[in-house]
């Protein structure tokens, strides 16, 4: 059952176009990321959804609740939606217990066992409680910030790029936690991000919005497998872009016939592969080869972990670029030449 | 760390009702933006006076007053003024400025302090200290030398703050560029403090254009005293009104001449990352002929103030200390400083706020009556006024209310400019952060916004308060009969040449006005982050 349905949302400042035209919808208990480069109208949808701006025209709705309605909007402070901002946003004249009680009403008998309770859910030092803000490190500034907003026991949160303030190390191990900490209580929760492998790593369901425009929506695994355009796969991780010929069952390109879902589609089309799908291995001789895709690597990138490998491939007079990555041992070196082979299918873009 | 699963209830607080949509009222902007206008109307009034008063007096009588061979001398003589005092206030504040900011010369940090301490010894003090000491001192001069002294801080805090600011980085590249250290200060240093040097030199040509006390105790003829004695003599006649025509143009023309030489230049940092704090420069065998300057010039501008005050203050004897009437006079100096910094504090908060919150070009046009005002002198402000209740608004002449107006006037940008900064440095997302917290808009700004802006607050507060407690021209002419504080008092002792019996009050505004300097201080320093 869906919590939030965003429909036909656009909002435009003056000839500035911030959305146009968003549908989304999210389940219950579920974690979606809104991911896209910056100026993509990521955090106005946001902004929306909270109630801090007004959309020109489409829903929103909570629960079946109205929240805005084109320009009629319901007060933000009545919705019920948690709000984590990008660097946490708290109150630097209130402590650590001050700032998780601010949403909890004055005078309720539970208050102080309600704030301890929530530190305890995100993971914080009951030292810390008499802490100024500036005293606590980046990642107990933003854990204080998910405690104070989920003291209101809000059905949907909503998390404003709130870990991009942190260190790599560290920002990690706070999605981890935030991650369980929601789905331990339950929460629906949107994130903004313009980080697509924080999106990839945290969502259930991501949403690529570029331009104003929601783009795709879809599984982590589908988006990245099988993004509709080439932006949308570009933007999810490096990619390999070939002109092929689409076949039954298969498409013939640079690298050869691989296996593909062509469906109805024939004749010429585009397809993309991920670097992880090609794997090198050193060039032999023999009859079984010379069907074999060969290339000659142009250059090479190390990077630890994995590495970086430009092919050179020939094909039809043109020479096309590959990247493969491949671990950090036995590399070859510029110039040698290898065989390429491909696992799995090929993804057919839409055109 | 075996962490417990929280059953979800649904808030209390969360209504169960359906939520009423509602369009998004624009109501508080708007009835902000009317108040603000209503200010700069306000502010308007001054101006419109000089032309509504040359309109009403005629060409041939205007032309008359104004050129005249009087009116001539007087423009020589403030003129001189002005080319005379800046060139040694820009050289002094620079050198003073690189030896307590960027040198290893001895007691940087007390010498900073003390280069600033003559703030608090308003302008006609300082005369007043002078003329005791060498009783001969008076014409041009003697003049230039007493304002040099008097209002040499005012470029040395920008200036200083500037040196401070400066990312070094951008000295070791010039010199990494094979540029002497004397080529690097000449190319790179001094181009950079270029805002610095205008902002402080306007405002010290402002301040002798509006100055009357410092320059009427030395017999210096500006058009701001001539204004003042035809006003004592006749009160509101054409004479005086044409002067005040002619001395707001002379304040106009410096306004433009600053924004001309300041051009739409801007020194910012390129580049991400906290600078690094400033190396200072070691000056070997030289630091001992190197502190002489900031010693002379403490000498000169504290040394001899507080000579000449303690000579008088001994001379007195007990017999000057007037507990009656310095505390009268206290109390009165108190009451119009708390009522001016809070009616000018208030009626500064919607421009602050908009700026903040709304920028935008009616924002800017606002905002710049707001500022304006404030370079007008405070006889144009007081002649305005009195004119103004004189003819069309007789209850008011000569009130409490009527002084506070001006104070306003005069001090409006010194609030404008405190509460901006204090409201500017509270991010909106803590505002939204508390109204997603359930908190109702107004109680979002109550609680956090204003919470935190209320140190900035207090301070433009007291920054206007210590320019009420210093203020003597519009008090002098708009005051109601009988009005006596510490300023007025020292004023009519001092013209009864008894100099010991105005010393007490002489040293109370300065006990005041210390805690500004104080305050000044700090805040550069803030600002510089450190």
């Amino acid at each position: 059952m869906s919590l939030l349905d965003v429909t036909g949302l656009s909002k435009r400042y003056g000839p500035q176009i911030a959305l146009e035209g968003v549908d989304l919808t999210v389940p219950a208990r579920s974690r979606t990321a809104i991911v896209g480069p910056s100026g993509s109208g990521k955090t106005t949808l946001l902004r929306i959804i909270a109630g801090f701006d007004a959309p020109d025209a489409g829903r929103v709705t909570l629960n079946g609740q109205v929240l805005a309605d084109g320009p009629l909007i319901a007060p933000a402070h009545l919705r019920g939606i948690g709000y984590v901002p990008q660097d946490g946003a708290l109150f630097p004249h209130l402590n650590v217990a001050e700032n998780i009680g601010f949403g909890i009403e004055a005078g309720d008998p539970e208050r102080d066992q309600r704030v301890s309770e929530l530190m305890e859910m995100v993971e914080l030092d009951r030292a810390m409680l008499r802490r100024r803000p500036h005293e606590l490190s980046g990642g107990q500034q933003q854990r204080v910030a998910l405690a104070r907003a989920l003291a209101r026991r809000p059905a949907l949160m909503l998390l404003d790029e709130p870990f991009s303030a942190l260190d790599t190390g560290l920002r990690e191990a706070v999605r981890k936690s935030v991650m369980r900490v929601l789905s331990q209580a339950g929460i629906t929760a949107i994130m903004v991000t313009h980080d697509q492998a924080e999106a990839l790593s945290f969502a259930d369901q991501v949403a690529v919005l570029r331009g104003g425009r929601l783009m795709q929506v879809g599984a982590p695994g589908v988006l990245y497998w099988q993004p509709k355009d080439r932006e949308t796969a570009l933007f999810l991780g490096d990619a390999t872009m070939l002109e092929a010929q689409l076949g039954e069952g298969f498409v013939d390109c640079a690298l050869g016939r691989i296996p593909a879902e062509t469906g109805a589609r024939r004749g010429p089309g585009e397809i993309m592969l991920r670097p992880e799908q090609i794997s090198l291995s050193p060039a032999a001789t023999g009859p079984q080869e010379t069907a074999a895709c060969h290339g000659e690597v142009e250059e090479v990138e190390f990077g630890g972990a994995l590495c970086a490998i430009t092919v050179g491939v020939g094909f039809e007079e043109a020479r096309i670029r590959v990247l493969v990555r491949s671990p950090g041992r036995d590399l070859p070196l510029p110039g040698a030449r290898v065989r390429l082979s491909v696992h799995g299918g090929a993804h057919i873009l839409e055109r | 760390m075996s962490v417990q699963a929280q059953p979800l209830r649904a808030y209390a607080v969360i209504a169960t009702q359906p939520l009423r949509l509602r369009r998004v009222r624009q109501l508080a902007a708007k009835s902000l933006f009317g108040l603000a206008a209503l200010v700069s109307l306000v502010t308007l009034l001054p101006l419109g006076f000089i032309l509504w008063i040359t309109l009403q007096t005629g060409w041939e009588t205007a032309s008359a007053l104004i050129f005249r061979p009087r009116v001539g001398e007087l423009l020589v003589n403030t003129a001189l003024l002005e080319v005379l005092t800046l060139p040694p206030c820009i050289v002094l504040a620079v050198a003073l400025a690189w030896l307590t900011e960027r040198s290893d010369v001895p007691g940087a940090r007390l010498w900073s302090w003390l280069a600033v301490a003559p703030l608090a010894i308003p302008a006609f003090v300082q005369s007043y200290a002078w003329v005791g000491v060498a009783p001969g001192m008076h014409g041009l001069f003697a003049a230039v030398f007493v304002s040099v002294l008097a209002y040499l801080p005012f470029l040395y805090l920008p200036v200083a703050a500037q040196l401070r600011h400066l990312d070094p980085a951008m000295e070791d590249a010039a010199a990494s560029l094979g540029l002497a250290p004397w080529r690097v200060f000449l190319r790179v240093v001094l181009p950079q403090l270029r805002i610095a040097l205008c902002g402080g030199s306007l405002l010290i040509g402002l301040h002798l254009l509006a100055e009357y006390g410092l320059y009427a105790m030395i017999r210096f003829d500006t058009f701001t005293t001539a204004i003042v004695d035809q006003f004592q003599s006749s009160y509101n006649g054409p004479a005086a009104n044409m002067l005040a025509g002619v001395l707001v143009l002379s304040c106009l023309g410096l306004l433009g001449l600053e924004l001309l030489i300041r051009g739409d230049a801007r020194y910012a940092r390129v580049g991400s990352g906290a600078p690094r704090p400033a190396s200072r420069r070691s000056l070997g065998r030289a630091r001992g002929i190197a502190v002489l300057l900031p010693l002379t010039l403490s000498g000169l501008a504290l040394g001899v103030p507080a000579y000449a005050l303690g000579r008088w203050l001994i001379a007195g004897g007990s017999e000057i200390w007037q507990a009656r009437e310095l505390a009268a006079a206290f109390g009165e100096t108190l009451f119009y400083a708390v009522g001016g910094a809070l009616a000018t504090t208030l009626a500064a908060i919607p421009m602050a706020w908009l700026s903040v919150r709304a920028p935008g070009r009616l924002q800017r046009v606002l905002e710049g009556c707001h500022y304006y005002v404030g370079a007008l002198p405070g006889v144009v402000v007081a002649l305005a006024l009195v004119t103004i209740t004189v003819r069309v608004a007789l209850p008011l002449y000569q009130t409490v209310a009527t002084v506070l107006l001006a104070y306003g006037l005069m001090f409006l940008p010194r609030a404008l400019v405190g509460l901006r900064a204090g409201i500017a440095q509270v991010p909106v997302e803590l505002e939204r952060a508390a109204i997603a917290l359930g908190r109702r808009p107004v109680g979002a700004i109550l609680s956090v916004t204003m919470r935190l802006a209320a140190p900035g607050v207090a301070a433009c507060m007291a920054l206007v308060a210590m320019g009420v407690t210093t203020e003597l021209t519009a008090t002098l002419m708009l005051a109601p009969n009988g009005t006596r504080t510490l300023a007025t008092e020292f004023w009519a002792l001092t013209n009864e040449l008894d100099y010991a019996a105005a010393a007490p009050y002489a040293a109370l505004m300065i006990a005041l006005s210390l805690p500004l300097t104080a305050l000044l201080h700090a805040q550069s320093r803030r600002v510089a982050g450190q």
